[in-house]
């Protein structure tokens, strides 16, 4: 009386997987193919919670996909283009074999495309999605905006590149979203907040690429290619929601004083357009083309009892944030030709300054060298030659660590041949027990408003003592009481080791060191300290009582917060070697000085 | 040799086949002039010089020339003005004088049979012609001395030639056909030719090969017979050939090829067709096609192809936003993690320590790139010009890549568990005393590590035994040793009897177990002890027993020994019944059945209770209050009901293997102490599992034991430490036991990787004492 024998792998998890084989097969493509149709679509494969029932009992490493996906990518048009293409490309080929270049030439005429319109909006149903996934987007649009232009891939996608990047940074500039930037040694790392959503990415350094051979290219192309789409779509929707013109047009006003400037040099305008664009000096035309608009206020809205201390906050917080819109208003900067001009430009009118530079470097400049009104020179050599008495010449890290602090920083720490304070990541955020570098706790002295000379960190303080002795050598006082603290110092030592001979030298003699008997004490008992050792079994105890899978997790949590701090300890510690090597260092030149 | 020369010179007959004819032609001319270039050189415009240009034949006539200038060389000039034919034929009939006679008939001869032949060999006639043009054009260059001669000459050359080599007139046949006639053919008279005699025997061979310098070039000819030396010319000839060279030297094989049609204008047509008439009207069928076309497009018909789209268009996708359009699958979309975010390392001047030291640099690349916390060395540049560009930035963009559309996503719950919340809450050990807390005494004397310990029922005294063969009874609240005894052999145990009218302790070492009487505390409690003993009356009938039972010598009597049983075998734990009756010896040995024995005092008699030996025991224990008996094994706890006399109970312990166990006493719950650390709770009434398993000790248990009274348990490691755990069992059965561990007491020193040995608890206070590797007994108050 058996039904019919159930049979393995039948049912159950299995049911919901496809391996990428099968499903390349059901869907009838190449695996180019499916490989862009998944990086189009977005299909990604799963990891299914138990490896071995879905892949039939067997442990051998499988990509899987969900069934349900594959079932999805067999409805999509673009499917029918792929296989198009293919068709395509069989025909050119014959006709190319038979020489009958005319109906190459048709054949070429009538190259299928394809759009990626509707996969965008399928993937992205909303735009707040979009611009959550921007990141890989633009780090992947930069990066191939600054390739050359032979090989790799298309002139077109290069171009297109450029073009939606220097769009992106025209759109943060008039927003002035930027809200962190960081030099790392790969490259820039810009943070933005756009409509809420912080969006990262990275830009390399301007430097040709040497173009490795272990990386398939397609892939790239492929990701640029719905990522350009992407970019666009999210640019046009941004522009609109700034009144501004798409595709981006520069305001009359600049565009007149830029065409007296630049363009004996450009034949065609079209050809200086973008690039009057990626400068960055002017501003955009405005679809209604009004005076600046006033920000709507925030209406307030009277909160219960518990809420309005994080009002406050945060009207606290938006007012920080306006000030740091504002951060470089009113100040005009000049860029010397071996900055990175484009970054530097790119942050400087983020934040409401002016810039300018050098005639020759690049187009858009909008004043020289000699004007006047310039408060910063950006210089990054060790010494200029000729120098206004009324600009600060400073190099470049000031600018970003100013935007990350969020305050102007004092510009003597960054004058030229002054050797730099390090540059700090903003994206760190130290929570309790981590290691915060002693330059980041003077920096968040100084955003709360105190002044650096407050012995905020007595051995920082010191040496920046130190600093301007050796620079300006005069102070001789400071120098000389420091030395008296050194003495000081040594005569204890001196004490110290007096004794000890003295001690030594009774031992040697043979004399019994002097033995006496002292009257006990009471052993105070501390209560707290009991009390806590008690605690301290108690817990020990306890934790011998644990389960066997809890007493797992438990240890792994406790290794990973030991580890934490044995790291933090690692750091402080190299910290203080580095300082004591440096002080050191310091005063061996002094004595060679005196 | 001379002679054997002569001879073969004037024998020669050649016939050579009319391809080749040629080639030797060219082949002689060359050496002709070869010959006059060098050996001629100042007579440049000699006679002989054009002839032998023209010759056709004069391999013959230069060989005759090589071979018979000796006697002939005034002859020269005149064979080389001869045709070939003539020249053969003089050789032929051997007759330098017959020459000029036939000559005249000879040329007269030619023509005529030029002209028969001339249909069928028209071909040859070409050549000829050739060959006669080659000629003339020499001769023009020539002087106009030879010019008549030539031209008289040339006429019957070609046309003798046809018939030149026809010596023998049998034509192209097998010469084997003449193998056994004296003759090989017939000349053109009709006239045998005969074979020439060939009287050459192998030595006369082999004596021609040594000797003849020319042997190696020497060929015979098979139509006619005779030995032929190839000239110098003729074996070049046949080692260019062997070469796959071409036959004539002169021949360029490589000249420069020269196109017809060139860069270069010419001033003439190729052809000189005049052009037709058609390319000079319009075609009818284009303009037809044509005006088509061009009504099509006035029509409207054909538009012109739209240029393509190149540049996207973008629009606001998102216009028409409405949240029902969003799929079911974008449910189940697992977001793609955002990249991290750098830290200070990164940075381009990063504070310096977070710069590596060498160390951690070479520990940084020796590590595999998968390993790697970083995946970039930290570095520092004193300005941003100074900063390179990151050579792995692209690298790191195609992982990405790689990452969202390859890497597998799986949604994981992330743990996010205060620690303090998984450590479980149990009721404070403050609330739980009294239990031990402190090592208050330790009990010193033994030299070697104490095995064995055992309170005396009232609490006062404490026994313990030794390695070093001693059993010391101590004062437990002094920590006075009261008493040494010494045995013969290590103490492997030792039993307090637990009936407090009774002052008896069992004893075991090696094979035997002492029963002593260490007269300690009550004096009537001690003599009503040796009183029992001695009131023992053999009973009537001596049964077999397993095991002798004497009474100790006298002696030893006043040592305090009472009785000595002696076992079979090495006794390695004994324990008492509750009452004090019983006494329970294990003698552990895999292969027999007689492994525990039970003993009793009174009636001093032995059984052995089991027939069957179920694996090696380890130690054995009576319940407290039923007639139960607990058999330890390595893995397993049977129960055994000694009045029914069956198993009961089997418990399993999971755990390898038993060393200790010990009984609650309420007789209800058991624990075992196992070599791997574990100590095991068993709730009898529960299931034939554990109850709960507990790892506190780090090293492997030797002994356990519970309090009489107070609700705890404790338990020795080799760690050194004894733990004293709560143990509460309620007397509702529906509640489980409590368990908590209240103390870890310290003291004992580990000795040759061995910790504590035994623990046991006071009878009446909560005190635990303990025995070590370290020849120490302690107690813990």
């Amino acid at each position: 009386m058996g039904g019919l024998q159930k049979k393995k792998f039948e049912s159950g998890a299995v049911t919901n997987y496809i391996t990428r084989n099968k499903a390349r097969k059901k869907l009838s493509l190449s695996l180019p193919d499916f490989r862009r149709l998944c990086i189009l679509k977005g299909i990604y494969p799963h990891e299914p919670k138990h490896k071995k029932k879905v892949n039939k009992g067997s442990t051998a490493p499988r990509t899987f996909y969900l069934l349900k996906d594959i079932r999805f990518l067999m409805h999509e048009p673009i499917v029918g283009k792929f296989r198009a293409y293919k068709i395509f490309v069989r025909k050119l080929r014959k006709a190319y074999a038979k020489a009958q270049w005319s109906d190459v030439e048709r054949i070429r005429e009538n190259k299928p495309g394809y759009k990626l319109d509707h996969i965008i909006k399928e993937r992205y149903p909303s735009f707040i999605d979009a611009l959550r996934d921007l990141d890989d987007a633009l780090s992947m649009c930069f990066l191939f905006s600054t390739f050359a232009r032979t090989g790799k891939c298309h002139v077109q996608t290069i171009q297109l590149c450029r073009r939606l990047s220097v769009e992106w940074m025209n759109y943060v500039v008039a927003s002035r979203s930027l809200r962190k930037v960081f030099l790392s040694i790969k490259g820039i790392y810009y943070q933005a907040e756009v409509l809420g959503q912080t969006v990262t990415w990275l830009v390399p350094y301007q430097f040709a690429h040497d173009h490795p051979t272990d990386v398939d290219y397609r892939v790239m192309a492929t990701f640029t290619e719905f990522y350009t789409t992407l970019l666009g779509f999210v640019n046009f929707r941004l522009y609109q929601s700034l009144n501004l013109l798409y595709p981006p047009k520069l305001d009359s006003k600049a565009e007149t004083e830029l065409k007296a400037a630049g363009e004996e040099d450009y034949a065609m305008d079209s050809e200086s357009y973008l690039e009057k664009l990626s400068a960055l000096s002017a501003s955009l035309a405005r679809v209604i083309s009004t005076a600046e608009e006033e920000e709507a206020e925030p209406d307030h809205f009277p909160a219960e009892g518990e809420d309005l201390e994080r009002m406050e906050e945060r009207e606290k917080a938006q007012k920080e944030q306006e000030a740091q819109k504002r951060l470089f208003e009113g100040l005009k900067f000049f860029l010397t030709r071996e900055v990175p001009r484009e970054s530097l430009a790119f942050l400087i009118r983020c934040f409401g300054g002016q810039v300018s530079w050098d005639k020759s470097l690049c187009i858009g400049s909008t004043y020289d060298v000699t004007d006047e009104t310039i408060t910063h020179q950006i210089v990054d050599r060790p010494s200029i030659e000729k120098q206004y008495i009324n600009r600060y010449y400073i190099q470049p890290q000031w600018v970003y660590d100013c935007i990350n602090a969020k305050i102007l920083l004092p510009v003597e720490d960054y004058f030229l041949g002054v050797t730099l304070p390090p540059h700090l990541s903003p994206f760190v955020e130290e929570k309790e027990g981590d290691y915060v570098p002693p330059e980041k706790l003077k920096l968040m002295a100084l955003q709360r408003g105190e002044q650096p000379g407050e012995n905020f960190h007595p051995s920082q303080d010191e040496e920046e003592d130190d600093d301007e002795e050796e620079e300006v050598d005069d102070d001789d006082d400071d120098d000389e009481e420091e030395e008296e603290d050194d003495e000081e110092a040594e005569e204890e030592e001196l004490a110290d080791e007096a004794n000890l001979k003295k001690m030594e030298q009774q031992r040697s003699q043979g004399k019994a060191l002097s033995v006496k008997v002292t009257p006990g004490k009471v052993k105070a008992e501390n209560r707290l300290r009991t009390e806590e050792e008690e605690k301290a079994e108690e817990k020990r105890l306890a934790i011998m009582m644990m389960k066997k899978k809890e007493k797992y997790l438990y240890d792994k949590i406790m290794f990973g917060k030991k580890r934490k701090v044995r790291e933090a300890n690692k750091l402080a510690a190299k910290r203080k070697a580095h300082d004591e090597a440096g002080k050191a260092d310091k005063k061996k030149k002094k004595a060679k000085k005196q | 040799m001379s002679k054997a020369k002569d001879k073969s010179s004037k024998k020669r007959n050649i016939e050579e086949d009319e391809e080749q004819l040629p080639i030797f032609d060219n082949n002689n001319k060359n050496a002709g002039a070869l010959d006059n270039d060098e050996g001629d050189s100042d007579v440049s415009d000699s006679e002989e010089s054009v002839f032998s240009g023209l010759e056709d034949s004069g391999s013959d006539s230069d060989d005759d020339d090589d071979d018979d200038d000796d006697d002939v060389e005034e002859e020269d000039a005149d064979e080389d003005l001869d045709n070939e034919d003539a020249n053969v034929k003089a050789n032929g009939q051997s007759s330098g004088d017959a020459e000029t006679t036939e000559r005249p008939s000879d040329d007269v001869s030619k023509p005529k049979h030029d002209e028969k032949s001339s249909k069928g060999k028209r071909m040859k006639k070409k050549e000829r012609k050739k060959e006669r043009g080659e000629g003339e054009e020499k001769e023009k260059s020539d002087g106009d001395a030879g010019l008549k001669v030539l031209a008289q000459v040339d006429e019957y050359e070609h046309d003798t030639s046809d018939e030149e080599d026809i010596r023998n007139t049998v034509g192209n046949i097998p010469m084997e056909w003449y193998k056994d006639y004296p003759h090989v053919g017939y000349n053109l008279d009709g006239k045998k030719i005969f074979k020439p005699i060939r009287n050459k025997d192998e030595l006369d061979e082999f004596l021609d090969k040594m000797e003849n310098p020319d042997y190696w070039r020497t060929v015979q000819d098979k139509m006619t017979g005779t030995d032929i030396r190839l000239s110098d010319e003729q074996v070049d000839l046949v080692h260019r050939l062997q070469e796959g060279k071409f036959g004539d030297v002169n021949f360029n094989e490589y000249e420069p090829a020269v196109d017809f049609f060139s860069n270069e204008v010419m001033i003439h047509p190729v052809t000189n067709r005049p052009m037709d008439k058609r390319s000079f009207i319009p075609s009818l069928i284009e303009k037809e096609k044509v005006s088509k076309l061009v009504h099509a497009i006035k029509m409207g018909w054909i538009k012109p192809r739209k240029p393509k789209e190149t540049e996207p268009q973008y629009y606001d996708l998102w216009a028409k936003e409405d949240p029902d359009a969003i799929l079911g699958r974008h449910k189940m979309h697992v977001p793609a993690p955002k990249m991290r975010l750098p830290g200070h390392e990164e940075s381009y001047n990063p504070p310096p320590e977070y710069l590596l030291s060498e160390e951690e640099r070479l520990a940084w690349e020796q590590q595999d790139p998968e390993e790697r916390k970083l995946n970039f060395l930290p570095q520092k540049y004193p300005c941003l010009r100074a900063v390179p560009a990151f050579s792995r930035f692209i690298h790191e963009r195609f992982e990405r890549c790689l990452d969202l559309y390859l890497c597998p996503r799986q949604r994981k719950m992330r743990v996010n568990v205060n620690p303090e919340d998984l450590i479980p809450k149990l009721p404070k050990p403050k609330d739980l005393q009294p239990f031990p807390t402190t090592q208050s005494l330790v009990y010193l004397g033994h030299t070697s590590l104490v095995r064995c310990i055992s309170v005396s029922p009232t609490g006062q005294w404490l026994v313990s035994g030794s390695d070093d063969s001693t059993v010391r009874f101590w004062e437990v609240g002094t920590g006075r040793c009261v008493k040494t005894l010494e045995v013969g052999g290590a103490v492997k145990s030792v039993a307090w009897n637990p009936n407090p009218a009774v002052c008896l302790v069992a004893v075991s070492f090696e094979g035997t177990v002492l029963l002593v009487n260490p007269g300690l505390g009550d004096k009537l409690v001690c003599s009503a002890t040796d009183q029992l003993i001695s009131s023992y009356e053999p009973p009537v009938e001596q049964r077999e027993q397993p095991v002798q039972w004497n009474e100790a010598e006298s002696r030893e009597q006043e040592l305090g020994h009472r009785l000595v049983l002696q076992h079979p075998k090495a006794v390695k734990q004994v324990t008492w019944h509750g009452k004090g009756d019983y006494l329970a010896c294990v003698m552990p040995d895999n292969s027999s059945h007689l492994q525990v024995v039970i003993h009793q005092v009174s009636k001093r008699r032995t059984q052995n209770p089991f027939r069957k030996n179920k694996g090696l025991v380890q130690c054995v224990s009576f319940h407290p209050v039923r007639p139960y008996f607990f058999v330890a094994t390595q893995r397993y706890v049977r129960v055994y009901n000694l009045i029914k006399q069956e198993l009961t109970k089997k418990l399993m312990a999971n755990c390898k293997w038993i060393s200790s166990m010990a009984i609650h006493p309420g007789g209800d719950n058991l624990i075992c102490g196992s070599y791997d650390c574990r100590l095991t709770w068993f709730d009898l009434d529960l299931a034939t599992k554990p109850y709960k398993v507990l790892r506190h000790h780090k090293k492997a248990l030797r002994g356990v034991a519970y309090h009489k009274n107070y609700p705890l348990f404790a338990s020795g490691s080799d760690d050194g430490s004894v733990i004293v755990c709560h143990g509460m069992v309620y007397n509702d059965l529906l509640q489980n036991p409590l368990i908590v561990p209240v103390k870890v007491l310290k003291g004992h020193t580990i000795t040759h990787d061995l910790g504590v040995l035994d623990v046991t608890f006071h009878p009446t206070q909560p005190w635990v004492f303990s025995s070590g590797a370290d020849g120490t007994v302690r107690l813990f108050t």
